[in-house]
């Protein structure tokens, strides 16, 4: 999408007026409005072609009274990537979008009601490891489009909580229907789905499973399993997932490695983390509309993070995704996160 | 030098820049960050996150650290705000949220 000045304009009124109004309801002394996320500038380079993309993407969240719960992330960003055709030089694109808009009721210890746009519940990456001062490497998953519904957003309701939670065991859910919607700023598919998981604190260990239908013109499903675990005090987490849909399927494993256990505080050794991801593809038939190559795919995703003070991180990996044709991707990234109230207080 | 290299160069300058000034700062760490010499530094608005042994520290590790490290530090004043914030994305307990809350707000 281009970003016009109106159009901005018009975003920026709309984020004006909302932090106006958030601002203009006092809340506890710890329940002030926050504004927080990531600016960051990302280079890509894959198979020769490098591209820049200088990206904020801002989240503010507003508590009203006791139960609710405001919030919004957006994502701007600029793209400039050789014009290609022969011609030298660099042109750009611009995208400015809201990931998600959403009011929260927390209705009971166990029901939060949410309502508006918000991320599709599916697998894990999509509301966990989107955020960019989180995510480990700069491109998400092959398969993330199955189950997100290709737009990564869902505008209905939803329901979502924690069914069972003690020291041993916590089941967690969230169900949701979403209508379709072609605005600009709010686009969906009508669809719904729901994701359930278990978790085990004490041996870090969760295990879940995610169920989407699409309920467009042809009706989809897609189903998911996710498998995180991530013991105590040990150097290396382990994050996996894996996605089926009617016309392919796949799966990532990632292993984040530490030089020093977290109980060591962050030292510099804990601040070199290299990952590690590992990607398959499988096209059953051609579907250009699901996100996912065209064939069979496997993908090896080498990084070194470093984790620097003052919330400033840098992402690098190298890529090899090997297909039709074998592809090397270079990618770095360095993002700062932000985290600050919508006023300053006394 | 075409406009590629030249972005390249100064990406790599601001890299080792950063890199190099902010090393020294790296003996940071989140027990020395609790301490009264290192609040000392911190503006009495700001705060770090109490001892790693509490029940608090537990349940963050629990939660918010399987997705992210511990924030360096904020106001204490959007402290009920991220947790409520983080109550609904993790389905957060109430008691988990109140842990969690003391733990970054001791």
């Amino acid at each position: 999408m281009l970003l016009s000045p109106k159009r901005a304009g018009i975003y920026a009124s709309a984020l004006l007026a909302a932090s106006l109004l958030v601002m203009s309801r006092p809340g506890t002394t710890q329940d002030v409005p926050l504004i927080s996320g990531g600016v960051g500038f990302v280079t890509s380079t894959n198979a020769g072609n490098t591209t820049y993309i200088p990206v904020i993407s801002p989240l503010l969240a507003a508590p009203l009274g006791n139960h609710i719960l405001v919030e919004s992330r957006a994502t701007i960003l600029d793209s400039y990537f050789p014009k290609g055709g022969g011609h030298s030089g660099y042109t750009s694109s611009s995208f400015l979008g809201l990931s998600y808009l959403q009011m929260d009721y927390i209705a009971s210890s166990h029901l939060t009601v949410v309502a508006g746009e918000f991320l599709t519940p599916f697998g894990t990456y999509n509301e966990r490891l989107s955020p960019i001062w989180i995510s480990n490497f700069e491109s998400a998953p092959l398969i993330f489009n199955l189950g997100t519904m290709n737009t990564g957003s869902s505008v209905g309701g939803m329901l979502r909580g924690s069914a069972i939670s003690n020291d041993h065991v916590w089941l967690d859910y969230a169900g949701y229907f979403s209508a379709a919607s072609t605005n600009e700023q709010f686009k969906s598919q009508r669809a719904s789905g729901a994701r359930t998981s278990l978790y085990f604190p004490q041996a870090r260990l969760e295990v879940g499973g995610s169920y989407g239908r699409l309920l467009e013109e042809t009706h989809e499903n897609f189903e998911g399993l996710h498998l995180w675990w991530q013991p105590a005090d040990a150097l290396v987490k382990l994050r996996s997932e894996f996605a089926h849909g009617p016309h392919s399927k796949g799966y990532w494993v990632e292993s984040e490695f530490h030089l020093a256990s977290a109980s060591s505080g962050m030292t510099l050794r804990r601040a070199i983390q290299p990952v590690f991801r590992w990607q398959q593809t499988f096209r059953s038939s051609p579907d250009p509309t699901d996100g996912l190559p065209g064939a069979d795919t496997k993908r090896a995703d080498f990084g070194l993070d470093i984790l620097f003070p003052h919330e400033v991180r840098i992402n690098s990996s190298y890529s090899r995704q090997s297909s039709t044709q074998d592809t090397n991707i270079w990618q770095t990234g360095i993002v700062y996160r932000f985290l600050f109230p919508t006023w300053r207080g006394k | 030098m075409n406009t590629d290299l030249k972005i390249r160069a100064a990406c790599i300058v601001l890299t080792f820049s950063l890199a190099s000034a902010s090393l020294p700062a790296f003996s940071w760490r989140i027990e020395s960050i609790q301490d009264s010499s290192a609040g000392a530094r911190q503006s009495q608005a700001r705060h770090q996150p109490a001892a790693p042994e509490s029940k608090g520290a537990i349940k963050f590790k629990q939660n918010c650290s399987r997705c992210h490290e511990a924030p360096q530090g904020f106001s204490s004043r959007i402290s009920g705000t991220i947790l409520r914030h983080m109550r609904v994305r993790a389905s957060l307990s109430p008691q988990d949220e109140r842990d969690i809350l003391r733990f970054l707000n001791p």
